[in-house]
């Protein structure tokens, strides 16, 4: 029995705690002081609450944000030879801004994106879950813009061809012909991309965003005891990847079937 | 003279690597109405370089082209309304693989022809039947043999109510086997009056089937003429040689 007078909460615990054998005293004891004393399991309820709505918020904005930049890129790539007038300098600049973007996103820490979206750009702003998913939106955005253009380069040019020979122009040809099949193509890689991002928002605490990882290292502080409360954080991720990876996997298999 | 041309090509120069490597060499040809064109050639000498160009898939450097007396080479030409009216039928058949045969078929003519579904359907359908593939319309590319695949890639486009239709070595990727039932389908489509370009190894065909036979050579027209004085008395010795390596 490890009493002491700064914990002076054990005097609330209940019975089977206080009068348990030895060992399960112990393990009692902390498991108690980590999740049920003041209700602390609600915290991590909240932060896996926090999780999974920042990481999907992120995927749509990553997933927006990277079929729009994958197709100026690849429109680019393939057309600008053959372009003229004001299509080609938008085109052209847009390209140029996107590459600076994947450049700088790609060659910088999130959590320093993070962090200058929260302190700096959006200083005024308290709304930490809006803030959150932009910042990992917008990182995200780089890794699936590759991951789609990828994607694209991967269907055989004469799928494009096929399809401007029935008289579809570009733009018509990409999205009845050939976006479908890349979407397809790298389904997989996107839901890793999305177990990745969920791994990553584990950073969200730097700018006081309470999600699992930021639930465990409060409670630990409060109990001077950080085994158990971060054993918890790493514990409930775990279920998640795998439970999204076992999904991925189904998927991966319903695709192999499927006709193609 | 342009009412009776579908389509007239007018040196035709095609470069690449900054003229290093020159495909087409000014390579001037007309294709009457209903006329069934066939090119021979060895490999590289330009002939699908030429097939390609005809529906703008590969812009020439040099040269104009007219189809039903317009220049599509004109960058105020809308190309795509073009190209409606020009089916071609690729080696590697390119068929959509994540569409059924019957969607396949009937893709381009609902959203740029807007028919509505029933009418696409129907005529894919009667297309299928005309060549025994009617029974495979819910099927995917990947279910079929290249033969039939081919023969898909051919009404699909026929869909489309062509007013030509350009194969580029239709049967180069198949089985031997296979050669004949789609060589079959576009002899069909030869009688019924269809005007078409091919680009081809299949000399039997050529003699067969052709009005007339352009055989190119390092991206020139070396000689054209009737099947039988192509194949039977031909003027040129490179047309000779060639023909003695394939014949």
């Amino acid at each position: 029995m490890r009493l002491s007078a700064s914990q002076s909460w054990l005097e609330d615990a209940p019975d089977w705690i206080l009068n348990g054998p030895g060992w399960l005293n112990d393990i009692g004891y902390d498991i108690y002081k980590s999740f049920l004393f003041d209700d602390r399991y609600q915290m991590y309820i909240k932060g896996l609450g926090n999780t999974l709505l920042l990481t999907f918020l992120a995927l749509l904005i990553g997933v927006a944000l990277g079929v729009v930049i994958s197709l100026v890129r690849v429109s680019w790539d393939k057309n600008h030879t053959e372009m003229h007038g004001v299509g080609k300098y938008v085109l052209g600049f847009f390209n140029v801004v996107f590459k600076i973007y994947l450049t700088v996103i790609r060659g910088t820490p999130m959590v320093v994106q993070l962090m200058i979206m929260y302190f700096v750009i959006f200083a005024s702003s308290r709304n930490k879950i809006m803030v959150g998913a932009l910042s990992f939106g917008i990182n995200s955005g780089a890794y699936v813009a590759e991951i789609i253009r990828g994607g694209i380069m991967s269907i055989d040019q004469g799928q494009m061809e096929a399809g401007r020979s029935l008289g579809f122009g570009y733009v018509s040809t990409m999205r009845y012909i050939i976006l479908p099949q890349a979407f397809k193509a790298v389904l997989p890689t996107l839901a890793n991309e999305f177990i990745v991002l969920l791994k990553e928002t584990a950073v969200a605490g730097y700018v006081g965003l309470a999600d699992v990882t930021y639930a465990g290292n409060i409670i630990g502080g409060n109990c001077y005891d950080y085994l158990f409360p971060l054993l918890m954080s790493a514990l409930i991720y775990l279920v998640l990847v795998m439970f999204f990876t076992f999904l991925v996997g189904r998927l991966e298999r319903r695709l192999r079937n499927s006709e193609r | 003279m342009s009412g009776e041309y579908i389509i007239q090509a007018r040196e035709l120069q095609k470069h690449y690597k900054g003229g290093g490597i020159k495909a087409l060499d000014g390579v001037s040809a007309s294709i009457g109405k209903g006329e069934v064109v066939v090119v021979i050639g060895p490999s590289g000498s330009g002939k699908s370089t030429f097939l390609r160009c005809l529906n703008l898939l590969e812009v020439p450097t040099a040269g104009r082209i007219l189809f039903e007396g317009v220049d599509i080479t004109d960058k105020k030409a809308d190309i795509n309304l073009h190209r409606q009216k020009m089916g071609m039928v690729f080696q590697h058949f390119n068929l959509f693989p994540h569409m059924t045969i019957l969607k396949n078929m009937t893709l381009a003519p609902m959203k740029l022809l807007h028919k509505t579904q029933a009418d696409a359907e129907e005529r894919a359908l009667a297309l299928l039947q005309r060549v025994g593939l009617a029974d495979r319309a819910g099927a995917y590319p990947s279910q079929l043999s290249g033969g039939q695949k081919q023969r898909i890639a051919i009404v699909r486009a026929l869909c489309m109510d062509p007013e030509v239709m350009l194969f580029d070595e239709p049967t180069s990727a198949l089985d031997p086997e296979m050669v004949g039932e789609v060589l079959e389908v576009m002899k069909e489509l030869a009688k019924d009056g269809m005007t078409m370009v091919v680009v081809t190894h299949e000399m039997g065909f050529a003699r067969e089937v052709a009005d007339r036979v352009i055989f190119m050579a390092e991206g020139l027209i070396v000689e054209e003429g009737k099947p039988e004085e192509i194949f039977s008395a031909p003027r040129q010795a490179r047309t000779r040689e060639f023909l003695a390596k394939v014949l």
